[in-house]
């Protein structure tokens, strides 16, 4: 009975942030009945928008997963935009530089290419952080806006499309990429790629890497408390700078997923990285954190997520609603989710009876401000 | 080519460079008192779009600067409540909520424009007030002192919170509870409601953020602010948690993309490299923080929501 | 008590957020025009989706309402002289969201569909093989990509861009003329071309161009602007949506402006000298036109000076110097016969 009360809670909070979306609907004179229905239908209507929600999910589990390295090691990492680019850069370049290679070695070739991509990216700001004491929030949220103009330059100089340049359009977009890189299907007739197995695959390794390697081991002491893992001998620059380098690595594999993955075929560009990445680098950390900072948490929680993103866009085509009213709407669930956390806690804690479980972890030594509230 | 040294250029450029500087410096100031109190907000950026919208829309009906600026505030305030409601009475994860609040902005503002606006027109814009005496000086003075009055009041805003953080018994109980609510909370310092004013301070000023941002442009668009309230939020790691620090932070990316600007109008950076040149704030900003940078310490409690148990 | 003083605080933070309400409730009454200007179709759905209204659905990467790209083809379906059933989808530049909300308008059988954006030509060679019924119109592009129930359109914008180029090189009293754009490529580039070529072939100017490097950043594009500025540029001109925020700068100013892709002088009355406005409805019309007679796709259209797509549009309140006016007449005819040659 304590426990149901506990568990309702965050479904309470979910339907009174879609009671908040309803009223919104109701004030721009749309159905919220319908507009369910569409969000709804939208997301699992059928089996390929079923796949539609998965793919979309895709790049939120990969960056999500990449998300618990970094926080499991203490270290913040806001780049997931960027490093998305990158891996989406070289992956793409490879793909251009060889693109008559046989499919089953193009395929992982390019995939790997995302990886590292993503791997340089991510560990600059680590090694940045390990050896120059710089912010890794500082630094990844500036390399974000690095790796938005090397995009723009690459695709509109050296990576464009021949045939752009020639028509005089100079749409700053790659050319056709190889069918051979592209990510093959999954399942017969429906357009669910290999991709979204591989984004499993990886959380799943993530997952051990954490916990069942001595590598994890060492980046998670690390993240628990750096003096006691230095005092037991772990190198501690090298590994934040590896966590980070990490991190990045699956952002950039879903860099080269969404490129490879798409149906566009080729990478484009309209200036911003939310053009090419949907947010994906964003709402990758909502969905890690919703999941508790938990890889294998994350699938669900990103699935839950690309859900929500398919069903919106679905949402607008029906109703004819303006686009942002589902980005406001997925900030209030957002916002009612995570707030109705901690409330369960309390209400779980009170019902129980049972207090002194401190789950902050510990603080260093009373800095010198303290001293002086007091006067 | 090489008129870039000549006097008036280098005054246009300063003064550029100052314009752009002033959302980043009030935004950034407002994220320190909050993070000094051990409360990240990633929504900056959202409130900015937020407040931004509703200062223009205000100005835009009444030809009201000073009201579109109260606006401004007043909206960075009623976030201020929302966001104190989320992280200190329901202890929600700070980065995450951010997150949602900055959604929330981003998609309520667009909406509220397309019902309310439409398409963008153009709304009164903030005159320059020349300071008497000050903007007489040569050179200096019209470079310094011929801006907004918002952009007065945010490098005002410096010194003002300095002192505030530094010496005043309320400054005082927002940098302990930044560093050890348990302790503060032992010698009778209310954790919750100190951090519930810093959180309304930060986003009183990231509301006047935006308010300065739209009304020196005097139009509205969606996604006005194109992630400015974001590097607000680096710039307060780069200036270490000080007033000063973030206004250099702040005046650093301004100045480098004034500069920028100056040099591709007159063909000193070839169009070739015109990204490349538009990285450089980014990146000199993260090359200052690696050649000034010592060891900086955040404050201890940053993120973590406080209970007594 | 403690609790008393702190609510009091809060009692005078809700006197502000009283002021923001009433500053909202002041405007209540212009709430319901707003909602008229907008929502094109929806309730028109049931009642009349028979006879001979043409259902049509556009999806697009920028705003509806953006003063350029999108708002030239929403602004040019309300000109054609039809009964349209419209459905929108805006601010969609993700290619795989584009893709599911045009293959979403396919499965509900709606007849015509736009995809208004060169990037959404992959999904679409998939997507219009899968529906023979229906024609799809695509652009900017200048080829069909070979599929028979496919239209493509794109503007010659360097045209456009010449001749106010030339009428730029008319204004000017400093020799100075300053452009903007956002990103070096797309349409951008074609327009600030011809725009330069225009200005330079009329005169011994200088045109200065500026590349920002954002499409979004409206207060970066100001500061371009006054950048140009202060090296004695008196006319200006730019094209991307961000661009509202440098013709703030050009009233600021008192500096010439000239528009691209929708009609501008809403921004400033009095400055905007002329516009280069998309008429996509020339060219839509020709493919409803081939589609009413069975043709569902397979060709390419472009807008010009020549077959009315694009047009100078002038803005009466800017009195042009002395002759300007027939430079530009000049200009036209000269693009229009192939005399001149616009750099493109």
């Amino acid at each position: 009975m304590k426990r149901l009360l506990g568990a309702s809670i965050p479904l309470l909070a979910a339907l009174i942030a879609f009671l908040f979306g309803a009223v919104m609907l109701l004030a721009i004179g749309a159905s919220p009945w319908e507009g369910l229905k569409a969000l709804l239908d939208g997301a699992f209507g059928s089996a390929d928008r079923l796949a539609a929600t998965a793919i979309k999910a895709t790049p939120l589990v990969l960056v999500g997963a990449g998300i618990t390295i970094a926080f499991r090691t203490s270290v913040v990492n806001i780049g997931g935009e960027g490093q998305i680019v990158a891996g989406a850069l070289l992956s793409t370049s490879v793909a251009l530089a060889v693109p008559d290679l046989p499919a089953i070695i193009l395929v992982p070739v390019v995939l790997v290419a995302g990886l590292i991509g993503g791997a340089i990216v991510g560990a600059i700001p680590g090694a940045l952080k390990a050896y120059a004491s710089v912010n890794e929030i500082l630094s990844t949220i500036m390399l974000n806006i690095v790796m938005v103009q090397l995009m723009n330059y690459l695709l509109r100089g050296p990576l464009i499309d021949p045939l752009e340049v020639e028509a005089g359009t100079r749409i700053p977009q790659t050319e056709r990429l190889s069918d051979n890189a592209t990510l093959p299907n999954i399942v017969p007739g429906v357009r669910l790629h290999l991709g979204v197995l591989i984004a499993v695959l990886a959380a799943i390794a993530v997952y051990v890497l954490l916990w069942r390697t001595p590598t994890g081991f060492r980046l998670r002491a690390v993240g628990h408390s750096p003096d006691a893992a230095k005092a037991a001998g772990i190198n501690v620059k090298r590994n934040i700078t590896t966590a980070l380098a990490l991190s990045g690595s699956l952002g950039g594999l879903a860099g080269a997923i969404l490129v490879f993955g798409s149906e566009g075929q080729r990478m484009v560009t309209d200036g911003s990285s939310a053009g090419f990445t949907g947010s994906a680098g964003f709402n990758g950390i909502v969905a890690a954190l919703f999941g508790g900072l938990h890889p294998l948490w994350t699938i669900p929680s990103s699935f839950l997520f690309g859900a929500l993103l398919t069903g919106a866009t679905n949402l607008q085509r029906v109703l004819q609603v303006p686009a942002p009213i589902a980005i406001a709407i997925n900030g209030i669930v957002v916002i009612f989710v995570v707030s109705s956390g901690r409330l369960r806690e309390k209400i779980d804690r009170m019902l129980e009876a049972r207090a002194e479980f401190d789950d902050t972890p510990s603080t260093p030594e009373t800095p010198a401000v303290v001293e002086g509230a007091q006067s | 080519m090489s008129d870039f040294f000549t006097m008036s250029i280098l005054v246009a450029t300063v003064a550029s460079g100052i314009r752009l500087a002033t959302p980043y410096l009030l935004a950034g100031l407002g994220e320190t008192v909050g993070q000094r109190s051990g409360v990240l907000n990633l929504g900056v950026d959202g409130v900015m779009q937020l407040s931004a919208f509703f200062a223009y829309w205000t100005v835009l009906e009444t030809d009201n600067l000073i009201l579109g600026s109260f606006v401004g505030v007043g909206v960075g305030l009623v976030m201020g409540v929302i966001y104190a409601v989320i992280t200190v009475v329901l202890q929600a994860q700070q980065g995450i909520s951010g997150i949602g609040i900055f959604l929330f902005g981003l998609g309520f503002s667009d909406l509220m424009f397309r019902r309310q606006v439409g398409t963008p027109k153009p709304a009164n814009q903030l005159p320059d007030v020349p300071i008497p005496l000050l903007s007489d000086i040569p050179v200096i003075g019209e470079a310094l002192f011929e801006h907004s009055w918002l952009t007065y009041l945010a490098f005002a805003m410096v010194p003002l919170l300095a002192f505030m953080l530094r010496k005043t018994t309320f400054g005082m109980n927002i940098r302990a509870v930044g560093e050890n609510p348990q302790a503060a909370d032992s010698l009778g310092v209310s954790v919750g409601w100190t951090r519930t004013y810093a959180i309304l301070i930060g986003n009183a000023m990231a509301g006047l953020a935006g308010a300065a941002l739209v009304l020196e442009l005097g139009i509205f668009q969606p996604n006005l602010t194109a992630g400015l309230g974001f590097i607000a939020v680096a710039l307060v790691y780069f200036g270490a948690w000080r007033p000063a620090g973030v206004m250099s932070g702040a005046l650093l990316y301004g100045l480098v993309a004034a500069v920028v600007l100056q040099w591709k109008a007159q063909g000193i950076i070839p169009r070739s490299a015109s990204d490349i040149a538009a990285m450089a704030p980014a990146v000199l900003t993260i090359i200052a923080l690696v050649v000034l940078a010592g060891r900086v310490q955040a404050p201890s409690a940053l993120t973590r929501p406080f209970s007594r148990h | 008590m403690k609790l008393t003083r702190h609510l009091l605080r809060l009692l005078a933070l809700l006197f502000s957020f009283a002021m923001v309400a009433a500053a909202c409730g002041a405007d209540e009454v212009s709430v319901d025009v707003g909602i008229e200007d907008e929502t094109p179709s929806g309730d028109s759905d049931d009642s009349e989706a028979s006879g001979d209204t043409l259902t049509m659905a556009i999806v697009a990467p920028s705003a509806s309402d953006d003063l350029a790209f999108t708002q030239s083809m929403i602004d040019a379906i309300d000109a054609l002289d039809r009964d349209i059933d419209l459905q929108v989808t805006d601010g969609t530049f993700v290619v795989d969201d584009a893709a599911a909300a045009i293959r979403g308008y396919a499965e509900d059988g709606v007849e015509v569909i736009i995809a208004h954006g060169t990037q959404f030509g992959g999904p679409l060679s998939e997507i219009a093989p899968e529906f023979p019924d229906t024609t799809f119109i695509w652009g900017t592009s200048s080829d069909t990509q070979g599929l028979d129930n496919v239209f493509a359109y794109y503007p010659a914008a360097d045209e456009g861009g010449y001749v106010n180029g030339v009428l730029a090189a008319a204004v000017t009293q400093t020799g100075n003329i300053g452009v903007i754009g956002p990103v070096e490529a797309g349409d951008a580039v074609a327009y600030i071309n011809g725009f330069a070529k225009g200005a330079e072939d009329s005169g011994d100017v200088n045109v200065a161009i500026t590349y920002t490097g954002s499409f979004s950043d409206v207060a970066l594009m100001a500061e371009a602007a006054q950048a140009h500025l202060s090296n004695d540029v008196d006319v200006l001109t730019g094209s991307s949506q961000a661009v509202v925020g440098a013709v703030g700068v050009a009233s600021e100013n008192g500096v010439a402006w000239f528009g691209t892709q929708a009609n501008q002088t809403s921004l400033d009355p009095e400055l905007v000298v002329a516009s280069q406005v998309y008429h996509w409805e020339v060219v839509l019309e020709e493919m409803l036109a081939l589609r009413d007679g069975g043709t569902l796709g397979g060709e390419a259209f472009e807008v010009n000076l020549e077959n009315g797509g694009l047009e100078i549009e002038f803005n009466d309140g800017f009195e042009l110097p002395d002759g300007a006016r027939d430079a530009a007449d000049a200009a036209i005819d000269g693009i229009i016969d192939g005399s001149i040659d616009t750099g493109a």
